[in-house]
């Protein structure tokens, strides 16, 4: 074939760009490869791809779009920690003569892929399935308000998963940090595919998140129970509602600066380059726009699940329930005045730079008052430390420390110091691992029982929270030391040898957290064998407040037989003070939102047209989008939307249960 | 309460979108509006093509001017909003989008025109690189 006709064909994509003579990457990918048939030889062997088709993939129920999206996460922590443990090698091991075992160009991708992937692709799906898991139950509903939004938007998500980890095995990834900022992620120093599968994996996964946003911001305000005001709202829900307020609001403007980017790099337009009056400082400054809204989208419904678990395990109403919810709301304004403290150091004067150090700093009372309200609700509450527990008060040690560490960087002649220093790295580690992560693992511990019937195993439980919590002090201890000193992040050698036993100090702690993440591992698998042992019968194995323990464990398909009528903040618990019978008769048939592949077959498209734009492969691209405006189009016209679940059905689910509760007592 | 009073809340592509409570507009409120919407897009036409005002900046400034007039109109007269439809919700998310849109475009210039004093000036070889 003649040259010109192969790069019509494959674009910029030639051998070359399968990474053959990289044994890290080849061994990478002959386990995933082995992984993967492995997976489909077992599907295929118990068929099971009916099932998994019909039941979860084209599922519309909230809840197992819940569960698919922490699956997702579960998985993509393993290949960013995998990430976070070769950069922890590499360091402890690049002194002087030693040039470690990672060349930088591979190290620089290594960096951005774990920050990406973290953000993106592990807490924001941590996040969202949570709360789609656990916020229809929590105000008496039956789905979220566009139930087949929400399952474009889960395999939108998974699209741009896909697409990122992809750059693994064809072409690379963009070698610039998480954030990509110009003129470094200009053509002009990343000619290469790197940058684009950045861009393409970041759009493509953020019309799910922009789109869950949009679902979860109606689903709240127009679904709840009746009785349910907003300030008898559960706080979860509470925190939910302005998370979603907020991608709904900042992540347009990820998606416009990044479209700008892409402009810049595809029509050799000058928005962001050096030359032709483009200013990179302009994408530093609207990327973070959007970035430090980002942060607290991702802790302020760890910040509910804190609250949901305090009040459970303490066996108290959540002290200072309306000054949690103002607290939540004065952050989420706040959240958007404070995007400069990212870059002092970039050139503004001193009143800016005064400006959003102070703003910064009052960021940190309504978090303050939030830390405050969990004490006293803890204050002589009968507290029962089981595992979400564990995970809370580890949590409110930790993330006081890094909110602290934190004011420290937001005064700005102290930022000139730290900034971009491990000592900023060690900070931002300590709020996210100490608040998200922990905050995660507590939700997952805390609703597993409601989502699957069975309560995690308790003993492996702990065994995670310990080697996390140790674990995480380990590895960040070192850096602050370090970042104090003035070593600076995404270095892969150094030469002055008296550093290095930190930097194998912070390995270790790697190594612990990694036995944290097996223990999780492990924990699942023991209980899913010790299921029975585990298994919840009541629907409210913790002693619940809220309307989702009013349901069964795991819920029928349409959660509520009757919807709850709420007259209380707590309402389970209210409805459990006033002896509350559970209606065993006048069920009638419900109405439900049926199954579609669509959200499957747009987001395949998505990734497909995305990989042809990353390549320059046009004809794919153009093929890929009319068959993406096709699908969409054929889409609306399929009718069969909803379906009744007749009332012979719900009156044999229900029996059931009534019987079950009978066998209790 | 039964389950059927709430049933409506869960058919999903019978009805999307409006609550009980939003208005929907007559057939006077839309042709107010679209009339509205034409003379508003008429005026800046002519205000460019015609050069009436004496210099560019002003006629900017018009044009940019009735912009805010269009949104304006396509908010009151399309998208029917007022204090009252959906229980104050529209009102509520539209005054959060503008301070928020307030917030961005204010914080920017401000923090770019910042920047931009501060650079070191140009000399004239640079200068010459400049658009």
């Amino acid at each position: 074939m003649s040259p010109d006709l192969v790069k019509f064909i494959f674009g910029r994509l030639t051998w070359e760009a399968i990474p053959l003579h990289e044994p890290i990457l080849l061994g990478t990918f002959i386990v995933v490869a082995l992984g993967g048939l492995a997976t489909l030889g077992l599907l295929t062997r118990y068929k099971l791809w009916g099932y998994l088709w019909r039941e979860w993939l084209t599922s519309v129920d909230h809840k197992k779009i819940g569960v698919m999206y922490i699956i997702l996460a579960i998985i993509m922590l393993l290949r960013g920690f995998a990430d976070a443990l070769m950069m922890r090698a590499q360091q402890a091991m690049a002194f002087g003569d030693n040039a470690g075992y990672l060349p930088s160009h591979h190290y620089d991708q290594i960096f951005t892929a774990h920050g990406v992937i973290m953000i993106f692709f592990v807490a924001m799906p941590l996040v969202t399935g949570l709360m789609n898991l656990a916020v229809p139950l929590q105000i008496g509903a039956r789905d979220v308000a566009f139930p087949f939004l929400n399952n474009f938007s889960f395999w939108m998500t998974v699209g741009g998963a896909v697409t990122v980890m992809l750059s693994l095995f064809v072409g690379e990834f963009a070698r610039t940090g998480w954030l990509a900022y110009p003129p470094l992620s200009n053509l002009a120093y990343s000619p290469d595919v790197g940058v684009d599968y950045y861009i393409w994996a970041l759009q493509i996964a953020g019309v799910g998140t922009t789109l869950s946003g949009i679902n979860l911001v109606v689903t709240i305000i127009k679904m709840r129970a009746p009785g349910m005001s907003l300030m008898k709202m559960p706080v979860f829900t509470w925190t939910s509602l302005c998370t979603n307020v907020l991608i709904v609001a900042t992540f347009p403007i990820l998606t416009a600066t990044l479209a700008l980017l892409t402009a810049d790099r595809y029509l050799y337009t000058n928005f962001f380059t050096n030359d032709f009056g483009g200013n990179p400082m302009m994408y530093v400054n609207l990327i973070w726009i959007w970035g430090h809204p980002e942060v607290y989208i991702l802790i302020l419904p760890a910040f509910g699940v804190f609250s949901e678990v305090v009040s459970t395990f303490c066996g108290k109403r959540l002290f200072g329930y309306s000054s949690m919810v103002y607290a939540t709301v004065v952050i989420t304004i706040l959240s958007y005045l404070v995007w400069l403290h990212h870059f002092f150091t970039m050139g503004s004067g001193a009143s800016v730079n005064s400006f959003f150090g102070i703003t910064t700093m009052i960021i940190s009372i309504p978090t303050g008052a939030k830390i405050f309200n969990w004490l006293f609700t803890m204050y002589r509450g009968r507290i029962r430390y089981e595992v979400p527990m564990l995970w809370t008060v580890g949590f409110m040690v930790t993330f006081v420390i890094g909110g602290m560490t934190g004011v420290l960087l937001a005064v700005p002649p102290a930022d000139f110091v730290l900034h971009n220093s491990l000592f900023l790295i060690a900070h931002f580690h300590n709020v996210i691992i100490g608040g998200v992560v922990f905050g995660m693992f507590a939700g997952i511990t805390y609703w597993f029982p409601k989502a699957f019937g069975f309560k995690l195993d308790p003993f492996w439980g702990k065994v995670s929270f310990w080697c996390w919590l140790v674990g995480f002090w380990v590895a960040f201890t070192p850096l602050y030391v370090l970042g104090l000193m003035g070593v600076t992040r995404r270095v892969s050698h150094f030469e002055d040898p008296s550093l290095q036993i930190w930097f194998v100090i912070a390995a270790i702690g790697a190594v612990i957290i990694l036995c944290g993440i097996i223990a999780f591992i492990v924990q699942i698998v023991v209980s899913v064998l010790n299921r029975e042992a585990l298994r919840d019968e009541t629907g409210d194995p913790w002693g619940g407040r809220t309307l989702e323990w009013s349901t069964s464990s795991p819920p029928p398909a349409y959660n509520f037989a009757f919807t709850p009528v709420v007259h209380q903040l707590d309402a389970w618990w209210d409805m459990k003070a006033r002896g509350y019978e559970r209606p065993t008769t006048g069920y009638i048939p419900i109405h439900m939102p049926a199954n579609t592949g669509a959200g499957v077959i747009l987001a395949g498209i998505s990734t497909v047209l995305g990989f042809a734009l990353i390549w320059h492969i046009w004809w794919l691209a153009a093929v890929s989008f009319v068959a993406l405006a096709a699908a969409a189009i054929a889409h609306t016209f399929n009718f069969k939307r909803d379906y009744y679940i007749p009332a012979e059905e719900v009156v044999r689910v229900e029996d059931a249960r009534t019987e079950a509760l009978r066998s209790l007592t | 309460m039964t389950a059927a009073g709430h049933d409506t809340h869960h058919a999903p592509g019978a009805h999307e979108g409006h609550g009980h409570d939003a208005g929907h507009g007559s057939l006077k409120d839309y042709v107010i509006g679209f009339v509205l919407a034409v003379i508003l897009t008429a005026i800046p036409f002519w205000l460019v093509m015609g050069r009436v005002l004496p210099t560019p900046q002003m006629t900017a400034v018009a044009v940019m001017g009735l912009a805010v007039i269009q949104v304006l109109v396509h908010m009151i007269y399309f998208l029917h909003m007022n204090s009252r439809s959906e229980g104050g919700w529209t009102l509520l998310a539209l005054m959060f989008t503008l301070i928020l849109v307030v917030i961005t475009l204010s914080g920017s210039l401000w923090v770019m025109h910042n920047l931009n004093t501060h650079m070191m000036p140009l000399d004239a070889h640079d200068m010459k690189q400049m658009p």
